[in-house]
C-alpha cells in the first residue's frame, strides 16, 4: 500500500480503536503460595481502519493474543477504553455486548481443537446461525452451501467431519464458521502459521477474496514477519506487553525505527539473502 | 530385503542415489498405514537415499509428501499397524531387521530425534535436567555424579547460559527457544552419528529460528553428527543444508546439492516451491489485495494411488504420458536426480 493512501485511510474513523489498555494476569509459584502478576498488556494503544489488513508482530509471550482477547471481549481489560464502530465496549456487561459479538470473529491457530470433532462440517457452519439468527430447514441448508462454495469446500462435503479434511481444509471450515454471520472485524490469532507455504497462499488469497467481497477488517496476529510483509496493510510491533511501532506496512518494513522491530526483521532478511544468492548461484 | 506384497514389482533397479556409500542407506523404502484392517495408500514408496557421515540434508515437502513418516522409519518409531518395506541401512546393518531391544541400544545413542513441538515432547512432571541425565543413564554405565557434569556440559554446549536455572526448570517454566535448545541438548547427549529433526523451527518466530538453524550447523561442524532436517519452507535450507530431498506424494522427486537445485530447479513442483518463497522484491511492485502466488490444487489421496506422475493433476508442464506412467529416474547431472518427464522444458 502506498504511503499516501494509508495516510488518507489514517484519518478516516477507526473501525476498533483501543486506548491505553492494560491487564496483568496473578499467577502462583509453583508449589508455593507466592503469587506474582504477569503484566500481558502495558498501555497499548492500537487503530484498525475499516476494510484494511493491520498485522499484529511480535515474539510469544509479547501480549498479542492477550491484545486479541481483549479486543474479541473474551477477556476484560483491567483498564483503559476499547471503541468499535463509536462505541466504548470494554465495560458493557454480557447482555450489551450481544448486538456486538456477531460482528466480531475470530480465528484460531489449530483448527483441529477449535472446531468441534462431532460435528459434520455443515454443522460447524450452520451452528452459528442457529443461535443467533434462528435459522432452520431449507433457508439453513443453502446458507451453508453457500458459505461452503464461498471458502472453497465442495458443497457435497457437508457430512465430513472435521478430522478427515486437512489442515489447509479445516481452516477454510473455521472461516466459512466465522464469516457466517457476516462480521465486521475478524481476528485471525496465528491461524496460518501450522500451514505450509503453498496453503498458507492459498488461505491468504481466499482472505483477500473476502475481503473485497464483503470489506471485512482483518488483525493477522503472526510471528512470522515474512508471510506479514506480503500482506499486511498495517503493522503494529508489539513487545513485552507494549505497543513499540504501529505504521503502515511500507514504512516499517522500509525503515523501522524501534530496535525490537529492526531484530525481527533482520533474521527474516538474513535468510531472505540467503535464498536469492543460492538462486542466484552465489554461492557454490 | 524385505518385501510387502503388491508392492515388490517396483523393486526394479533405478538410479543409484548419488553420493559416497554413507552413514544411512535407504533402499526402496515403502511404508503403508493400515487403517480398519484394510491397508491404505501407501505414504512412502521406494525411496531411495544415502546419507553420509557428516553432511546436512534438507528433506522438503508439503504436508501429506511423507516427511515425518520418513523421520519415523529412521528411528523405529512407526506404530506396529504400519507395514514396512525396503531395506534401511545403517554402518553396514539393516534396521528394519532390528527387534525392540535392538533398537533402544541406537535409538538415542546413534541415532537422535529433534521432534517439531518441544513443549510436547518434553515431559511435564520431570525436570529438564534429569530428563537429559535419563538418556545418558539408559546408554552408559557412569555414577550419578558423573552424570550431572555432564548434562551441565551438554546444555552449555548448544549455548544455554542459566545451566544451573535450567537444569532445575521444569518445561514449562522454559521459554521457547530454551525448550528448543534443551531438545537439542537431550539428543546431543550421547554424541550421535544421525540427528534428525523434525520442522525445529516452525514455532519459533524469525530471531529464534535463525539462532536454531546456526546453532544446528555449528553442532554439526563441531561434532562431526550428519543431520536430516525437515521442513516445509525451501528459505530454511539455503545456506543451510547441503543437499536437498524434495518429496512428494510419498516420493523422492528431485535431489542434489542446495545450491544448484535453487539456481536451477527441474521438477516442476520444486519450482513451484520456490516461487512460493516471499521475497520483498515480489511484493515491491504489488498493488494491494492482488493475490500472492500459488501452487494450485492439493495433495489428495487419488494422486498417491495414480498410475501415473503424483503430481500431474496439479502441474502445469502436464503431457499425456504423465497421466498413465509414472516417471523413471533420471540423473541429467552429476549428483542430481528428478523424476519427471519434462524436465527440461
Amino acid at each position: 500500500m502506498k504511503t499516501e493512501e494509508a495516510a488518507q485511510r489514517a484519518r478516516t474513523p477507526a473501525h476498533i480503536r483501543a486506548v491505553g489498555l492494560s491487564k496483568s494476569y496473578v499467577q502462583r509459584a509453583p508449589f508455593s503460595h507466592k503469587k506474582f502478576a504477569i503484566d500481558a498488556l502495558l498501555d497499548v494503544q492500537l487503530e484498525v481502519s475499516p476494510a484494511t489488513l493491520t498485522a499484529l508482530v511480535g515474539e510469544s509471550g509479547s501480549g498479542k493474543s492477550t491484545l486479541a482477547r481483549c479486543l474479541a471481549m473474551l477477556e476484560k481489560p483491567d483498564c483503559g477504553e476499547i471503541w468499535f464502530e463509536g462505541k466504548e465496549i470494554s465495560r458493557s456487561g454480557s447482555w450489551e455486548l450481544a448486538w456486538l459479538r456477531p460482528k466480531i470473529q475470530m480465528i484460531h491457530q489449530d483448527s483441529a481443537g477449535a472446531l468441534n470433532p462431532r460435528f459434520t462440517a455443515a454443522q460447524v457452519i450452520a451452528e452459528p446461525l442457529e443461535i443467533q439468527r434462528r435459522e432452520s430447514g431449507p433457508k439453513l441448508r443453502s446458507r451453508v452451501c453457500e458459505l461452503m462454495e464461498e471458502v472453497g469446500l465442495p458443497a457435497n462435503w457437508a457430512d465430513r467431519r472435521p478430522l478427515e479434511l486437512s489442515g489447509g481444509q479445516r481452516q477454510r471450515l473455521a472461516i466459512a464458521r466465522a464469516i457466517a454471520l457476516k462480521p465486521a472485524f475478524l481476528i485471525l490469532d496465528e491461524s496460518l502459521s501450522g500451514l505450509d507455504l503453498s496453503t498458507q497462499a492459498q488461505i491468504l488469497n481466499l482472505l483477500l477474496d473476502l475481503q473485497k467481497a464483503h470489506s471485512l477488517t482483518y488483525l493477522l496476529i503472526s510471528h512470522d514477519l515474512s508471510l506479514v510483509e506480503q500482506v499486511a496493510d498495517f503493522v503494529a510491533v508489539m513487545h513485552q506487553g507494549r505497543m513499540v511501532e504501529h505504521g503502515a506496512g511500507q514504512d516499517i518494513f522500509g525503515s523501522p525505527r524501534h530496535a525490537h522491530t529492526r531484530e525481527l526483521l533482520g533474521s527474516v532478511r538474513l535468510v531472505e539473502s540467503a535464498f536469492r544468492a543460492a538462486q542466484a548461484g552465489g554461492q557454490q | 530385503m524385505r518385501t510387502v506384497s503388491g508392492y515388490s514389482e517396483s523393486a526394479t533397479t533405478r538410479a543409484q542415489s548419488p553420493g559416497a556409500p554413507g552413514l544411512l542407506c535407504a533402499r526402496e523404502l515403502t511404508v503403508c498405514y493400515a487403517s480398519r484392517g484394510e491397508p491404505s495408500s501407501p505414504a512412502l514408496l521406494g525411496i531411495d537415499f544415502d546419507i553420509a557421515p557428516g553432511e546436512i540434508v534438507g528433506v522438503l515437502g508439503e504436508s501429506g509428501s511423507g516427511k515425518s513418516t520418513l523421520a519415523l522409519s529412521i528411528l523405529g518409531l512407526l506404530p506396529e499397524s504400519a507395514d514396512i518395506a525396503g531395506s534401511l541401512v545403517f554402518e553396514g546393518k539393516d534396521l528394519l531387521r532390528f527387534d525392540e531391544s535392538a533398537w533402544r541400544g541406537i535409538r538415542g545413542a546413534r541415532i537422535a530425534m529433534v521432534f517439531q513441538e518441544p513443549g510436547l515432547s518434553l515431559s511435564p512432571v520431570m525436570r529438564v535436567g534429569s530428563q537429559i541425565a535419563e538418556v545418558l543413564r539408559a546408554h552408559r554405565q557412569e555414577g550419578s555424579n558423573h552424570r550431572k557434569l555432564q548434562v551441565e556440559a551438554v546444555l552449555a554446549e548448544v549455548g544455554l547460559t542459566q545451566v544451573d536455572r535450567i537444569y532445575k526448570a521444569y518445561s514449562h517454566q522454559l521459554s521457547g527457544g530454551e525448550l528448543q535448545r534443551v531438545a537439542l541438548s537431550q539428543a546431543l547427549a550421547c554424541r550421535p552419528d544421525l540427528i534428525v529433526a523434525d520442522e525445529p523451527t516452525r514455532s519459533l518466530d524469525g530471531t529464534r529460528q535463525k539462532e536454531m538453524l546456526d546453532l544446528l550447523r555449528e553442532t554439526n561442524r563441531k561434532f562431526g553428527c550428519a543431520l536430516i532436517f525437515i521442513t516445509h519452507n525451501p528459505g530454511l535450507l539455503a545456506g543451510f543444508a547441503d543437499r536437498v530431498i524434495v518429496m512428494y506424494a510419498g516420493r523422492i522427486v528431485e535431489e542434489g546439492p542446495v545450491s544448484r537445485v535453487f539456481r536451477r530447479p527441474l521438477h516442476p513442483y520444486t519450482k513451484g516451491l520456490l516461487q512460493l518463497m516471499p521475497t520483498s522484491l515480489q511484493y515491491a511492485g504489488r498493488t494491494r489485495g492482488q493475490h500472492l502466488p500459488v501452487l494450485p490444487g492439493t495433495l489428495t489421496d487419488d494422486d498417491h494411488l495414480s498410475p501415473g506422475c503424483s503430481f500431474a493433476s496439479r502441474c502445469s508442464a502436464r503431457t499425456q504420458v504423465c497421466q498413465t506412467e509414472f516417471p523413471a529416474e533420471v540423473a541429467p547431472e552429476k549428483g542430481r536426480r528428478v523424476s519427471c518427464f519434462n524436465y527440461e522444458n
